[in-house]
C-alpha cells in the first residue's frame, strides 16, 4: 500500500493526466448534449498538452538562455541546470491544432442547430430517422 | 533542383494560398490555380521518385537545419512511391471534379479548391516528413481540412457526420501524441532515424511499448480498421463527390502507409515481431475486420455507402498482411496501399459520373446505367473486377502475394477471410452490375425501351480511363514493383 502511494505521489503528473483524460473521455461518450461532448473533447486534448509540459520539467531549474550576456562575461548554462524546452515549443503546436479543431467543431455545431434547433443527440437521431 | 522535396510539398501550399487571393479577383481563377499547384507537385514527386530509384534515400533538411535539430524530410523507395500516387491522384480528380463542384457547391468552389489543396499538403507531408511531431501536426492539417469539406456535402446529414468524425478524429490523433511524448522521454528525439538507432537499446522498456500501442492505436483509429471504423461510412458517403473520391482512396491509405512507416522504420520488425507478441491478435483483427466490412457491404442499397464498407474491408487486407510477419505478407500490404488507392479512385471516379448525371447512387435509381453510360461503366466494371480479383487487373497480384505470405506465416485463416471476402465482393459488384444492365428503366423516367446515350463530359472519361490504364498497368507490372521498389525497401 506504502509502495503504490509512493509511487502515485512520485509520478503525480502521469495519474493527473490519465484521469484527466479519462473524464474528457467519459463526457465524449456519455453526454447526450454536443457541445457537452466538445467540452470533453477539449478536456481530452488538454490532459495531452500538461503531460507534455510535464515531462520538461526539472524541480530548481531555470531558463535556457546564455547567462550573463550583453557585454558581460557569457556562459552557457549545463544542459542538467535548465528546462527543457522543446516539449514546450510543441505544445504551443498542439495548442493551436486543438483550438482550430474546437473553432471547427463548434462552427458545425452552428449548423445543425441552424438545421434542426436542437443539439441534443437523442433529439437529433429522431429528426435523423424522420427523413 | 535539389529542393524538389520541399517543392512537391509547398506547391500546393503555396496554390492554396494564391487561390484564395484569386477568388476575390475573379472565380474560376482559383481552379487554375489549384491545377496548376497539384501538376508542379506531382511532377516534382515522380522526378523525386527517379531520383530515388537511382541514388537511394534522399534526405532533405529543410532550411540546410541538420537533423535531429532541424526538420528531415526523408524520402526512400516506399514514400516516393506514395508521394507519386498522393500528388498524381490529387492532380487527376481535380481534372474530373470542377463539373461535379460546379453542380454540387457552385456557391462555394472556390474555398472548396483552397481546403482541397491544403488537404493535398497534409497527406503530402505526412508522407514526406521524416519527423514525429511533424507527423502529427500534417495529420491534424488533413483531418481538419477533410472535417471542413465533408461538412459541404448532404445538407441533413454531412455536418453530423463530420462532427462525429471530429470526436473520434481527435481521439485518434491524441492518442498518437501521447505515444510520440512517450517516445520522447525514453529516447529525446522526434526524428524517426534517430529515434529508431536509440530504441535498439532499450526495447524492453515498458515505456516504449506503451508508445508503439498508443501509436499504433491512434493510427489505426485515423485508417478506420473494423471495430474503430464507425465514422468513416457516413463520413465518406455524404461528402461532396469532389472530395469523396479523393479522401476515400488516400486518406486511408496514407493512414495504412504510417503504420508501415512506424513499424519498418521507427519500431523496427525485430522488436514487433520479436519482443512483443501481438502479431496473431492484429492478424485476427485484420480478418474481422476483412470479413465484418464485406458483409456490412452486402446490406447497403445505396452505391457509395457499399464502396465505403468496401474500403472497411480493404483496410483489413493491409493491416492483417502487414502483421503476417513474413515480407511476402509486408510486401503484398504495400502493393496494395498502391493498388487499393487506384481501384477505389476509380469506382469513386465512375460513382462522380453517375452522379453527376443522375443526382443520386441509390440501387433503385441504377437502371438502364449501361446503356446510357457505356464508358463509365467500363471503366466501373473493371475497378470491379481489379476489387474482386481477376487476374490482369492489380488487385489480384496484391491478393496473391498476401495469400502467399499467409501460407508461409501459417495463418490460414487469413487466407481464408481473403477468399471469402473476394467473393462476397463478387456477389456485390455482380448484384450491380445486373441492375444496371438488365433491370429496364422506370417509367417515371420518361423514357421507353433503350435508354439514350446521356454520357458524362470528357474530362470526366479521360480521368477514368486513365485510372483504368493505370488499373491494368500496375497489375502488369506488379512483378516489376514489387522487385524495384518494395523488397528493396523492405531490406
Amino acid at each position: 500500500m506504502n509502495e503504490l502511494l509512493a509511487l502515485i505521489v512520485a509520478k503525480y503528473n502521469f495519474w493527473l493526466y490519465i484521469i484527466l483524460m479519462m473524464i474528457g473521455l467519459y463526457a465524449m461518450i456519455a453526454k447526450n448534449n454536443l457541445m457537452k461532448k466538445l467540452v470533453g473533447m477539449n478536456i481530452f486534448q488538454t490532459a495531452i498538452i500538461l503531460f507534455y509540459v510535464s515531462i520538461g520539467y526539472k524541480h530548481g531549474a531555470t531558463l535556457p538562455i546564455i547567462q550573463g550576456g550583453h557585454g558581460t562575461h557569457d556562459a552557457v548554462i549545463h544542459a542538467a541546470d535548465y528546462i527543457n524546452p522543446l516539449p514546450h515549443v510543441l505544445m504551443l503546436t498542439a495548442i493551436v491544432v486543438s483550438v482550430a479543431t474546437f473553432g471547427v467543431a463548434m462552427a458545425l455545431c452552428v449548423k445543425i442547430y441552424q438545421r434542426y434547433q436542437t443539439l441534443e443527440e437523442d433529439e437529433l437521431r429522431i429528426r435523423l430517422s424522420e427523413k | 533542383m535539389n529542393n524538389m522535396p520541399a517543392i512537391i510539398v509547398l506547391a500546393p501550399l503555396l496554390g492554396a494560398f494564391f487561390s484564395g487571393l484569386a477568388a476575390w479577383i475573379q472565380k474560376p481563377l482559383s481552379y487554375y490555380i489549384a491545377l496548376a499547384a497539384t501538376a508542379v507537385s506531382s511532377v516534382a514527386a515522380v522526378g523525386v521518385f527517379k531520383q530515388v530509384l537511382t541514388a537511394g534515400t534522399w534526405q532533405y533538411r529543410m532550411a540546410g537545419w541538420a537533423p535531429p535539430m532541424g526538420i528531415e524530410l526523408r524520402i526512400d523507395l516506399l514514400n516516393a512511391m506514395v508521394l507519386v500516387l498522393v500528388s498524381g491522384i490529387a492532380f487527376v480528380n481535380l481534372v474530373a471534379s470542377v463539373k461535379n463542384v460546379d453542380q454540387e457547391i457552385p456557391d462555394r468552389a472556390s474555398s472548396f479548391y483552397v481546403m482541397y489543396q491544403l488537404f493535398v499538403v497534409g497527406l503530402l507531408g505526412v508522407t514526406a516528413t521524416g519527423d514525429l511531431f511533424n507527423l502529427y501536426v500534417l495529420i491534424e492539417i488533413t483531418s481538419l481540412t477533410s472535417y471542413t469539406m465533408i461538412a459541404l456535402g448532404d445538407k441533413d446529414r454531412s455536418p453530423l457526420a463530420a462532427l462525429n468524425y471530429i470526436f473520434i478524429g481527435v481521439i485518434g490523433a491524441s492518442f498518437y501524441l501521447l505515444g510520440v511524448g512517450y517516445l520522447y522521454i525514453t529516447t529525446g528525439s522526434l526524428n524517426m532515424a534517430d529515434v529508431a538507432i536509440l530504441l535498439k537499446d532499450i526495447q524492453g522498456s515498458t515505456a516504449v511499448l506503451t508508445a508503439f500501442i498508443l501509436c499504433i492505436l491512434g493510427v489505426w483509429i485515423k485508417m478506420a480498421l473494423f471495430p474503430l471504423h464507425v465514422w468513416l461510412p457516413n463520413a465518406y458517403a455524404y461528402a461532396p463527390v469532389g472530395f469523396a473520391r479523393v479522401v476515400a482512396p488516400l486518406m486511408t491509405k496514407v493512414m495504412v502507409y504510417v503504420m508501415v512507416r512506424l513499424m519498418v522504420t521507427v519500431f523496427g520488425l525485430e522488436y514487433i515481431f520479436n519482443t512483443l507478441n501481438l502479431a496473431d491478435i492484429v492478424v485476427w483483427l485484420g480478418v474481422i475486420a476483412i470479413l465484418a466490412g464485406a458483409f456490412m457491404a452486402l446490406l447497403q442499397t445505396d452505391l457509395k455507402k457499399m464502396l465505403t464498407y468496401i474500403i472497411v474491408c480493404e483496410i483489413g487486407y493491409m493491416v492483417g498482411g502487414a502483421w503476417l510477419g513474413n515480407s511476402l505478407g509486408m510486401a503484398g500490404a504495400i502493393l496494395h496501399i498502391l493498388n487499393d488507392a487506384l481501384m477505389t479512385f476509380a469506382l469513386f471516379l465512375a460513382v462522380g459520373n453517375i452522379i453527376y448525371m443522375r443526382q443520386q447512387v441509390a440501387f433503385s435509381n441504377l437502371q438502364g446505367l449501361f446503356g446510357a453510360m457505356p464508358w463509365t461503366m467500363a471503366g466501373f466494371v473493371l475497378a470491379g473486377l481489379s476489387i474482386i480479383g481477376v487476374p490482369p487487373t492489380c488487385g489480384f497480384f496484391s491478393k496473391w502475394y498476401l495469400v502467399l505470405g499467409a501460407f508461409e506465416a501459417g495463418a490460414y485463416h487469413f487466407a481464408a477471410a481473403l477468399i471469402i471476402s473476394s467473393l462476397v465482393c463478387a456477389v456485390l459488384f455482380f448484384k450491380v452490375f445486373e441492375i444496371c444492365f438488365f433491370e429496364p428503366m422506370a417509367e417515371s423516367h420518361g423514357h421507353h425501351g433503350t435508354a439514350a446515350m446521356a454520357e458524362a463530359p470528357v474530362s470526366m472519361l479521360a480521368a477514368l480511363g486513365l485510372v483504368s490504364a493505370a488499373i491494368i498497368g500496375a497489375g502488369v507490372y506488379a512483378g516489376t514493383i514489387v522487385n524495384t521498389v518494395i523488397l528493396p525497401f523492405l531490406h
